[in-house]
């Protein structure tokens, strides 16, 4: 079994002359999370979506599970899945409807039993025949969680997977992925900037500023480092383009 | 054994190059939208029907003030519901697509194992399904209503409805990619490209009545030739190969035209990031 799920190098993304993201490099191994933090506009979204194959890089290379991403994305997306609050499902659709859909697009054997055992899981059962338009916002998160565990992914990529969510709901999606990851050992990549989030839930952090990767450890080496009491501290500081040195006296 | 294992028909169960399974789930989703909303079922039939009730009126009149239309009473009839078969070929493409733009999944479906081109065969069922839907109401109306019975054109029916489909398809995939490209703003071009093309189609009028300047026009179009084709089984009681043919041809290019489009388009939005809304 192949130990490093992503390896990533000199990936660059180019709008105009813009440099979105800025020729960095990073390998991720099997069972971890994996946090990237950035302020807006730092590439961590242009990064999770060149990861996904919805947006070609300008050079540099992906492998996932060992396959080339540019050229053979489709062997292994059936292993893969992900979540975004900013890219929708359908609201004229019943959630059992919308699962029913994917669950075909990802070839699952049994979807009819994996719609039911997720109801129970996530806790949809009772609104599985509503229209998702109806849902309150903490429901549709629940739904676009069910859609992307559908396939019992092997990688989940998230972009900010608690955004606009109440502390309530954000903590239960927290206890919820900590729980699917140890159950599974999957690995999770996470693009995010909820510190706390971080903290809890990622065994490793990459910080982005202006496309490049800045900084990378386990949140506790990150604080140590910086010599602060919390990865917020640590962010502000590489957001604020304040050395390690620096920060630390 | 992987997760992916245990729950898709193996771990490269999306590595197929065209999966019916993945077609039918886009299939599903249209049915599900139709099936979900009244008036877009309603819709399907609303405007052929008043429109054979409309042309059904104006062929009668013509029938008793028209030399022409005296000696094929249906001709105004047929027309119309063969230029339906094109419209709503299109507009079956056209609408299935912008159904993915209003409901931004686009980024959800492009990271399942679906294909481009599976995505372009499902709108083309479905835009076969929503063609029959709208067009054979209003062919049961005319022979109700006005004792005219589209279906007496035969066999070559087949082959003008077959042709009008694939043209209508071409230029549906056309406007899809064109939506995919510009975006929303380009949406009402599914409602109104398909008509700049009715007057160069010689629907309700033979080519040869146009200015000189525009037959050439009128012949690079495959709808042309099937109006054509209908006017001489109509007047002439013969079936002009020759006219079908070229249609046939034309419509090689047009719908190749569409897919390569459609398919230039979607690389073009993997390279500038609009198949997901980059927000940071």
């Amino acid at each position: 079994m192949q130990d490093t799920v992503i390896t990533v190098e000199r990936l660059t993304k180019r709008f105009g002359e813009v440099r979105a993201v800025d020729g960095i490099d990073f390998t991720v191994g099997r069972g971890v999370t994996v946090a990237l933090l950035g302020g807006n506009g730092a590439g961590k979204t242009t990064t999770l979506a060149m990861l996904l194959g919805l947006l070609l890089p300008t050079s540099g290379a992906i492998a996932i599970f060992g396959t080339d991403m540019l050229r053979d994305r489709y062997r292994v997306l059936s292993r893969m899945n992900f979540s975004s609050p900013y890219v929708d499902l359908p609201g004229r659709l019943t959630v059992r409807e919308i699962l029913t859909v994917y669950g075909h697009l990802y070839g699952l054997r049994d979807t009819r039993g994996r719609i039911a055992a997720l109801g129970e899981d996530l806790d949809i059962e009772e609104f599985l025949d509503r229209h998702l338009r109806t849902l309150s916002s903490g429901q549709m998160t629940r739904v676009t969680l069910a859609k992307a565990l559908l396939n019992e992914p092997e990688l989940l990529l998230l972009d900010e997977p608690t955004a606009s969510l109440d502390p309530d709901t954000a903590d239960w999606v927290r206890s919820y992925l900590l729980g699917f990851q140890r159950r599974t050992g999957s690995t999770i990549f996470l693009a995010s900037h909820n510190m706390n989030e971080v903290e809890r839930i990622c065994d490793q952090v990459m910080i982005m500023r202006d496309g490049l990767i800045v900084e990378r450890g386990t949140p506790a080496d990150l604080i140590g480092r910086f010599g602060r009491e919390t990865l917020e501290e640590v962010f502000l500081d590489v957001s604020r383009n304040r050395v390690r040195t620096e920060a630390a006296q | 054994m992987t997760h992916a294992d245990r729950n898709s028909g193996g771990a490269y169960a999306g590595a197929k190059m065209l999966s019916l399974r993945r077609i039918w789930a886009m299939v599903l989703r249209y049915l599900y939208v139709l099936r979900g909303s009244w008036p877009r079922i309603l819709e399907l039939a609303y405007w052929p029907l008043v429109q054979m009730i409309l042309w059904g009126f104006i062929s009668q009149f013509f029938v008793t003030h028209s030399s022409w239309v005296a000696q094929a009473a249906g001709v105004l009839i047929g027309a119309i519901l063969l230029w339906d078969v094109l419209f709503r070929a299109q507009l079956g493409v056209s609408l299935s697509f912008l159904e993915e733009m209003w409901a931004r999944q686009l980024g959800h479906l492009f990271t399942t194992p679906l294909r481009p081109i599976e995505h372009i065969a499902a709108m083309l069922a479905l835009s076969l399904l929503r063609t029959l839907a709208g067009v054979l109401p209003a062919a049961a109306l005319a022979i109700a209503f006005y004792d005219y019975s589209v279906f007496d054109l035969g066999l070559p029916l087949l082959a003008f409805f077959v042709n009008l489909l694939i043209m209508g398809w071409g230029i549906g995939l056309f406007v899809s990619a064109i939506v995919l490209r510009f975006g929303l703003g380009a949406e009402s071009m599914a409602w109104f490209l398909i008509f700049l093309l009715a007057p160069f189609s010689a629907v309700y009028y033979p080519v040869s009545s146009l200015p000189d300047w525009i037959q050439p026009i009128a012949w690079i179009l495959p709808s042309s030739y099937v109006f054509e084709g209908m006017r001489a089984v109509m007047f002439d009681h013969v079936f002009r190969a020759d006219l079908l043919t070229a249609a046939a041809l034309l419509n090689v290019l047009y719908i190749g035209t569409g897919i390569a489009a459609f398919l230039y388009s979607f690389h073009v939005a993997r390279v500038r990031g609009l198949l997901l809304q980059i927000r940071e």
